[in-house]
């Protein structure tokens, strides 16, 4: 068991829920709750490995991803913004369909040969920076770097930047908008979208880069929930977010690394006695993720940690009280 | 979209701003605005006046591009216009400063006035803006922190910033809807003063009101809606009195004042001891309050909106915890403890929200009035409710109360606010209760059924109940009230027993009585 090696891997599968909490954040942030994380992400995975089989291309893998994902988000956006139905039902809808998609389109693609990935590479000078060099600069997949730049680019976006001040008001206060002329429905669509095509590329990350190949539901293995409970946890910072998901990537391999030593610290490995122990660590993400989600769906405390304030419902201009 | 057809005949002359014709606009169950005119001047203050629910926020946000009427035309500089939107209003000049403000309350000043501007491009420029628009404030003595935080700032202060958003976007006519409800009497001059100074500036005002005697001091001219149609437009305010205006307003001679027997308090009922709550942000909502309320008087509690009257209104019912200090009923504490607890030991609430806190809109009328004593017998047999009970205890209410819904089992959510309030009175009074907590009892009630709630009120108060009052409506407190207090950012300022409206009003703006009786008053105004 070697730290560096646990942070390194860490960072980079870190970098999966880092796409799709981000695309989910921004989604919230514009007021609309989508649940179907999980399933865009896997429409992503699938879609990405398949494209990249039969083309041969990897990064067109990587585009057509995005788009499969941004496609299907855009059914919850009807239902959730046009036909203002319940948002909880219709993001669980949308895994349900897009679970069964991928599976159904994805049958057989696990037998399929070898897939040219994404390449790996090392930043020249910043590799050579002691501890962090090591751990976030080098044999990284481009993705990862990719996600590198899109923290600082997300939050400056929404802190700093007109459409950035846009996204927030139609998430705290849609009315506000609408009577300034902002198009509150253009805006949440766009960002539903948004987030479909982050969680695509979030599935791409996976099957293209980190643990390469299509596994049918096992490939994001209840990642989109934890980027859902992140999404929470982070109080819908891009910052907090980004520390978010690179810390359960670091858990997420100490999980599994941990199991392997007889020894711990100098004792017995007790992980490695009682394999069972280790079915509890595995649990711990999702633990972890159900008590957030049930914290945040609590009204009060979801306004304790600024929640944007028109999460969950849509808006309906000249309708009382908004 | 904005419509050039050019459209100047003789009996138009451009000297109208606005001009409204014929506008018809209905809600489900609502013919809100039924053919109604409406004339604006250039450089005019124009009072567009009604009751609760006349139609005149429906006919402004017509004006303003928020709801499109289903009949009529609008004119603005005698052009024909048909706003799709409200940014297309903004586009030809008119701006509104709704009722309930439209802020976004986790973003700063600068950035609310800048929302839906296509300046800055991208990079917000924060600084830069700033200063622009504290200089613009300061030409119209709208002073304001432009860095602050809506959520920060008093309600003054964001209706200040609610002119500024309209006035930076070049507003040439602008929409106040009743832009005095949530100011006290001090800040009421100060907004007046800047209205003037908006006219000398060359803007023209609509200022919505129902309130006759704001109407008769600021206006130029008033046009009356009632019920959704027009009784009088565009009237000299020179040339009416304050008793016809009442008449076109409510189609009847109006009492003024209410009779009230002289009170006997008795023993202390409610006692707040040094109470400290936070609201649902976890900020402190309410610090180191005390009060006490005695059988018998009716305690009103005056305040600007959002100063805590909420909180306090909950955590005396149970709704909501104390950090510090204590709540007492009849010398038992119900802090801290359940609502159930405060209501078996005689506590009635009539809340704010009639509508989700006061009812289940979807349950019977039966069902609402029996929700605090179904647990007891005669309602509740063992474990089963006795419906034959609950519905005539029902149909008794609705004699004795004067409720019309056509039967006691159709769902209060079909009942006029009016109705629906004599509801929640019916279940809180039928229980006997030795303490009442009211929070805006009256508030979107049309005259009469304004009438009847305060006489239910003071019908309890001889009955011997303490009844706390928690209203924004000055004349209201002072019309029903043994005694008034002010609260202000959580804090008592002050208790007077006398009908100073003034010294209320100082309060009302932060001053504690003992700082105004020190002979302060003449700075702070
Ligand atoms: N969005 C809405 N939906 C349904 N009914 C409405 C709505 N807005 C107003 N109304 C109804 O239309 C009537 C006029 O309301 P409003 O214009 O707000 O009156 P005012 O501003 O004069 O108090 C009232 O009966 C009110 O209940
Ligand atoms: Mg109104």
């Amino acid at each position: 068991m070697d730290l560096i090696i646990i942070l390194h891997a860490g960072v980079a599968s870190g970098t999966v829920l880092l796409f799709a909490t981000l695309g989910e954040l921004f989604a919230e942030r514009s007021g609309v709750i989508n649940l179907g994380v999980e399933g865009m992400m896997l429409i992503g995975a699938m879609s990405a490995y398949s494209v990249a089989l039969y083309t041969g291309n990897p990064w067109l893998g990587v585009v057509i991803a995005m788009l499969a994902a941004g496609l299907i988000s855009q059914i919850h956006a009807f239902i959730a913004i046009t036909l203002q139905a319940d948002q909880v039902v219709s993001g669980l809808a949308i895994t349900f369909l897009a679970t069964g998609i991928s599976l159904v389109l994805g049958e057989g693609l696990s037998k399929a040969g070898a897939v040219s990935l994404l390449p790996n590479l090392s930043i020249p000078l910043l590799s050579q920076i002691p501890l962090l060099g090591a751990i976030f600069f080098t044999k990284q997949s481009v993705l990862v770097y990719i996600g590198f730049l899109l923290i600082p680019l997300a939050w400056y976006y929404i802190y700093y930047t007109r459409p950035g001040m846009h996204l927030r008001a139609v998430g705290e206060y849609p009315a506000a908008a609408d009577a300034l002329g902002i198009n509150v429905f253009r805006l949440r669509y766009f960002y539903v979208f948004l987030g479909g095509i982050l969680a695509g590329l979030s599935g791409a990350t996976i099957s293209l880069a980190i643990s390469p190949g299509w596994f049918s539901e096992l490939t994001t293995s209840g990642q989109g929930w934890i980027a859902i409970g992140l999404v929470i946890f982070a109080q819908w910072d891009p910052l907090r977010a980004a520390f978010g998901a690179y810390a359960f990537g670091a858990l997420r391999r100490l999980i599994f690394d941990i199991q392997g030593p007889t020894t711990l610290l100098g004792l017995a490995n007790p992980f490695y006695y009682n394999p069972y122990w280790g079915f509890i660590l595995q649990m711990m993400p999702y633990a972890f993720t159900i008590i957030v989600l049930v914290i945040g769906s609590r009204e009060a405390l979801r306004k304790r940690l600024g929640a944007p304030a028109a999460i969950g419902v849509p808006y309906i201009r000249g309708e009382r009280g908004l | 979209m904005m419509a050039k057809n050019s459209h100047n005949d003789i009996d138009n002359p451009p000297s109208f701003v606005v001009e409204m014709r014929g506008i018809v606009k209905r809600f489900p169950g609502v013919l809100a605005n039924d053919h109604v005119d409406f004339r604006l001047h250039r450089g005019e203050i124009h009072a567009l006046l009604g009751e609760n629910g006349a139609g005149k926020s429906t006919l402004m946000n017509v004006l303003a591009g928020l709801y499109r009427q289903e009949v009529g035309t609008v004119l603005v500089n005698g052009q024909l216009v048909n706003f799709s939107s409200p940014g297309d209003a903004i586009q030809a000049g008119i701006g509104m400063v709704h009722q309930h403000f439209m802020l976004v309350p986790s973003q700063s000043v600068t950035e609310n006035i800048l929302l839906g501007l296509d300046k800055p491009r991208f990079r917000m420029e924060l600084a830069k803006y700033d200063s622009v628009i504290a200089e613009l404030g300061e030409r119209f003595g709208l002073r304001v922190d432009p860095r602050a935080k809506i959520w920060q700032l008093s309600v003054g202060e964001q209706q200040r910033v609610e002119i500024i958003k309209m006035l930076y976007r070049g507003a040439e006519v602008l929409i106040m809807d009743e832009p005095t409800a949530v100011l006290a009497p001090q800040e009421i001059e100060v907004l007046f003063n800047t209205l003037h100074s908006m006219i000398a500036n060359g803007k023209s005002i609509i200022f919505i009101s129902h309130k006759l005697q704001e109407v008769m001091a600021i206006a130029d001219r008033v046009t009356v809606l009632q019920r959704g149609k027009t009784t009088a437009e565009g009237l000299e305010i020179e040339n009416i009195t304050r008793r016809e205006l009442a008449h076109l307003m409510v189609g009847r001679d109006v009492v003024f004042r209410v009779d009230k027997k002289p009170s006997e308090p008795g023993n202390v009922v409610l006692d707040v001891q040094n109470v400290v709550a936070e609201n649902d942000k976890g900020l402190t909502a309410i610090q180191n309050l005390s009060l006490q309320v005695r059988a018998g008087e009716i305690f009103g509690l005056a305040g600007v909106a959002g100063n805590g009257q909420r909180e306090l209104a909950q955590v005396i019912t149970g709704l909501r915890k104390v950090n510090q200090g204590r709540v007492l009923l009849n010398n038992k504490v119900i802090s801290n403890r359940s609502a159930r607890f405060s209501i078996q030991r005689g506590l009635a609430y009539v809340p704010e929200d009639r509508t989700h806190v006061g009812t289940s809109p979807n349950l019977s009328m039966t069902d609402n009035v029996i929700m605090k004593n179904y647990r007891q017998p005669p309602i509740a047999r063992g474990w089963a409710i006795d419906m034959t009970t609950a519905t005539t205890f029902a149909k008794d209410l609705k004699q004795d109360y004067d409720i019309a819904i056509p039967n006691v089992d159709t769902p209060v959510r079909l009942l006029s606010g009016g109705n629906l309030q004599r509801v929640i009175l019916a279940r809180e009074i039928s229980g006997a209760p030795t303490l009442m907590v009211a929070v805006q009892p009256t508030r979107g009630l049309d005259v009469g059924a304004i009438e009847s709630v305060h006489r239910l009120l003071l019908s309890q108060r001889e009955a011997g109940t303490a009844i706390l009052l928690i209203s924004e409506d000055l004349e209201e407190l002072l019309a029903l009230s043994d005694c008034i207090a002010v609260i202000y950012e959580g804090q008592i300022m002050g208790e007077v027993m006398d009908e100073n409206i003034d010294i209320i009003g100082l309060m009302m703006t932060g001053m504690d009585l003992e700082e105004i009786q020190a002979g302060g008053s003449a700075k702070n105004v």
